[in-house]
């Protein structure tokens, strides 16, 4: 009995203090919220918003509810981390490889960049590249095209719209092709195992992917236009492009800064794994016959990656936090959003606050679990 | 004997009770921000981030505005010296927390009164001290004079968390025109965006709108539209839940009001002692109890007038002189043309 007492006394002591302190602070902005005539709930999300966003992925103006804004804030926010990761990733890899060079230039290069952008504070460099680039571009009606079709002005980057006549079909094609690849590619590492035969497996997908969707065109009655944006008068000196798409400078200031920002990273990460495979490992590897680019793929690589992935997981859940730092630059995320116009139309603090929080705890844990599952794929298998 | 010994305790009893009750009753009376705000020296005021005529600091840290007037008459009022106030520059987003959270015990930033801000987040707005209304700025060379002259696609940038964004949308709705809200958190950003190009028109109240050109590269180059699309009547806020406190700064307001009406200026307002009108008497201390009821002594209104002037003065200084809106406009005394019309004091 003592023992078992000893065992969870501490714990259970925890556990009271723990509830105790949470319902202390809830007690007394219960209290405090009744002192002021202020009600507690989360009615309001069904209410009209009444105010407009900038940029939406999903249809919404103010007509809509305060739910629906909160959707459009988390999915601009969702939009920014998923580029920003993407772009993070490309760059971090290319200099921390980039940084194992034996070539003087590129080596320095890659260093300058990762010391530089690492040790300014991410929100001065937000600024730095949202107001530098309102200086730097130029106003519509003096933008060049971009290949005749796309043009960087400081009111955003107006690109063509695509039109698809018989899109499904398109989208068909290309899931086949996907599948045909995966096919394959068992296939392929079945006749490897079994027969020691090796099979072109990237020659082979490159012309799947090119072909299928090639043919949907030639027989599957695709077609595709592109609507270009257009220069439109609005004043004298006031002028936008109209048709085609849009992405607002803010957007792009804040994908552009957070990715350099994360690749720096990123990109120490990727040396540290590369770094951290033996000597040993690459020596043996040449030793048996296998070209320096098998050595990479098929010895490197593999034992690298178990080292990149946990470190690099941590800087994407950063730069999904650090995307709401978009406030400053009037990107609509979710803290602009919904923990900014919508908690000010309604005064709803609290409850508003709770349920952002909520929300970036959600994406983090869910990229979280995404790489712990991909961790895990890759990790060593002790046969 | 015991019996009567017994009674005799009940008495002094319910006498101790009676005592303590009425004592308690008139320390209820002086308000608990108003002790608070004894005990620590200042006011605890909340104001813009920067908006010059309201509330701006300059280089040395020194707040001036007439929002921040406001301020300085109720530590005039209240603790003797129109100096005791403690700013703390908030942005509109903050602004609403930071006075129901307690940080703050006046909000006194070109708050716009609305109904649901006054009924739902436990807030009152005690008086207007600017009677305002939103307006649009461009540029000059765009050839734009009117609202009428906006086309679809139009981008206004302005801040987020006010009444402006959703009057934006009122008006643009209206006149069928669909437009590229562009709002950032703080005003400055939303001047050198604006500046930068990245918006054809900039919104806010007219008065923000003639205090930011003055912030612009080159002021001349834009222009403040003469449509007015809302109502804003600007003024000060306190916490729900304490009217005392309530009534101290919505007098302080009126008494620089009222002042400037009686022709009462930091100048002159020792030698209104002996006026004989009475009503101007009662402004300066001189007659009735007017500040006992706030918990108060006599001259609170002496000290505000003095200390602070009235509010033609507090006008002239901080907008007029400084060439923000030389004009009065609505902010005229209902005497001479304008809407200040204040409840007397008496």
């Amino acid at each position: 009995m003592n023992f078992k007492l000893k065992d969870i006394g501490p714990q259970l002591m925890t556990v009271i203090a723990v509830v105790l302190v949470f319902g202390f602070f809830t007690y007394n902005a219960q209290v405090n919220m009744e002192s002021r005539g202020i009600d507690f709930g989360y009615g309001f999300l069904s209410q009209e918003s009444s105010f407009d966003v900038q940029f939406s992925l999903i249809e919404y103006d103010g007509s809509h509810s305060y739910f629906r804004a909160y959707l459009v804030g988390l999915l601009n926010t969702i939009l920014v981390s998923v580029i920003g990761i993407i772009l993070a990733t490309i760059l971090g890899v290319i200099v921390g490889i980039a940084r194992l060079s034996p070539n003087y230039l590129i080596n320095k290069f890659a260093a300058f960049y990762v010391e530089f952008f690492r040790n300014i504070p991410l929100l001065l460099q937000i600024f730095f590249w949202y107001f530098a680039a309102l200086r730097a571009l130029p106003l519509p009606q003096d933008a060049e095209a971009i290949f005749g079709i796309s043009f960087l002005t400081i009111k955003g980057l107006y690109v063509p719209a695509f039109i698809w006549q018989n899109f499904n079909v398109f989208f068909y094609s290309v899931v086949a092709a996907i599948i045909a690849i995966i096919v394959i590619r068992i296939h392929a590492k079945k006749l490897q195992e079994t027969q020691g035969k090796q099979t072109p497996v990237l020659l082979i997908s490159i012309g799947l992917i090119l072909i299928l969707p090639l043919l949907s065109f030639l027989i599957g009655g695709v077609s595709l236009s592109f609507e270009v944006p257009v220069l439109k008068q609005l004043a004298t000196t006031s002028f936008i492009y109209e048709g085609g798409v849009s992405l607002p400078p803010e957007l792009i200031a804040l994908a552009l800064s957070l990715s350099l920002y994360t690749a720096t990273f990123i990109a120490e990460c990727v040396r540290a794994g590369i770094q951290g495979v033996g000597k040993g490992q690459k020596e043996a590897a040449a030793s048996i016959g296998l070209t320096p680019n098998q050595v990479l793929k098929l010895v490197v690589m593999p034992q690298a990656l178990r080292i990149i992935i946990p470190p690099t997981t941590n800087q994407y859940l950063n730069l999904t936090k650090n995307s709401s730092l978009a406030a400053a630059i009037a990107y609509p995320d979710l803290v602009l959003v919904f923990a900014g116009t919508a908690l000010m139309q309604t005064g709803k603090a609290i409850e508003i606050v709770s349920i952002t929080m909520f929300t970036y705890l959600s994406l983090s844990i869910s990229i979280s679990l995404l790489m712990n599952w991909y961790n895990k794929k890759i990790a060593i298998t002790e046969k | 004997m015991f019996k009567y010994l017994k009674q005799l305790t009940s008495l002094v009893a319910m006498v101790a009770v009676l005592f303590t009750f009425t004592t308690e009753s008139m320390a209820a009376k002086k308000s608990k921000t108003l002790k608070n705000t004894q005990k620590k020296g200042f006011v605890r005021c909340g104001v813009s981030q920067g908006l010059p005529g309201f509330s701006n600091a300059d280089a040395a840290g020194n707040w001036t505005g007439v929002d921040v007037d406001v301020c300085r008459a109720v530590a005039a009022a209240v603790l003797g010296d129109a100096n005791k106030v403690k700013f703390t520059p908030l942005s509109a987003k903050e602004r609403f927390t930071a006075l129901t959270s307690g940080e703050i015990d006046i909000l006194s930033r070109n708050t716009t009164w609305t109904l649901s801000r006054d009924a739902d987040i436990g807030l009152t707005f005690v008086g207007v001290n600017f009677y305002d209304g939103q307006g649009f700025m461009v540029r000059k060379s765009s050839g734009i004079t009117s609202t009428s002259q906006f086309k679809n696609g139009i981008s206004a940038c302005t801040n987020i968390g006010t009444t402006t964004e959703l009057n934006m949308r009122d008006f643009f709705n209206s006149r069928g025109i669909s437009y590229e809200p562009v709002a950032f958190e703080k005003a400055d950003e939303v001047v050198a965006a604006y500046d930068a190009g990245r918006c054809d028109t900039y919104t806010t109240d007219k008065s923000g709108l003639a205090a930011q050109r003055t912030k612009m590269k080159n002021p001349d180059e834009h222009i403040v539209l003469p449509e007015t699309i809302s109502k804003e009547p600007l003024g000060p806020v306190v916490r729900q839940g304490d009217s005392v406190w309530e009534d101290i700064v919505r007098w302080s307001l009126n008494t620089m009001i009222e002042a400037e009406e009686y022709g009462i200026t930091s100048a002159n307002a020792d030698s209104m002692k002996t006026s004989d009108n009475p009503q101007i008497k009662r402004l300066v201390g001189a007659e009735g109890e007017m500040g006992a009821a706030f918990g108060l002594d006599n001259e609170w209104n002496l000290r505000i007038i003095k200390q602070v002037g009235n509010y033609g003065e507090s006008y002239k200084r901080n907008i007029a002189d400084t060439g923000i809106l030389p004009d009065r406009g609505p902010n005229e005394l209902w005497t001479k043309g304008g809407i200040l019309y204040v409840p007397p004091s008496r």
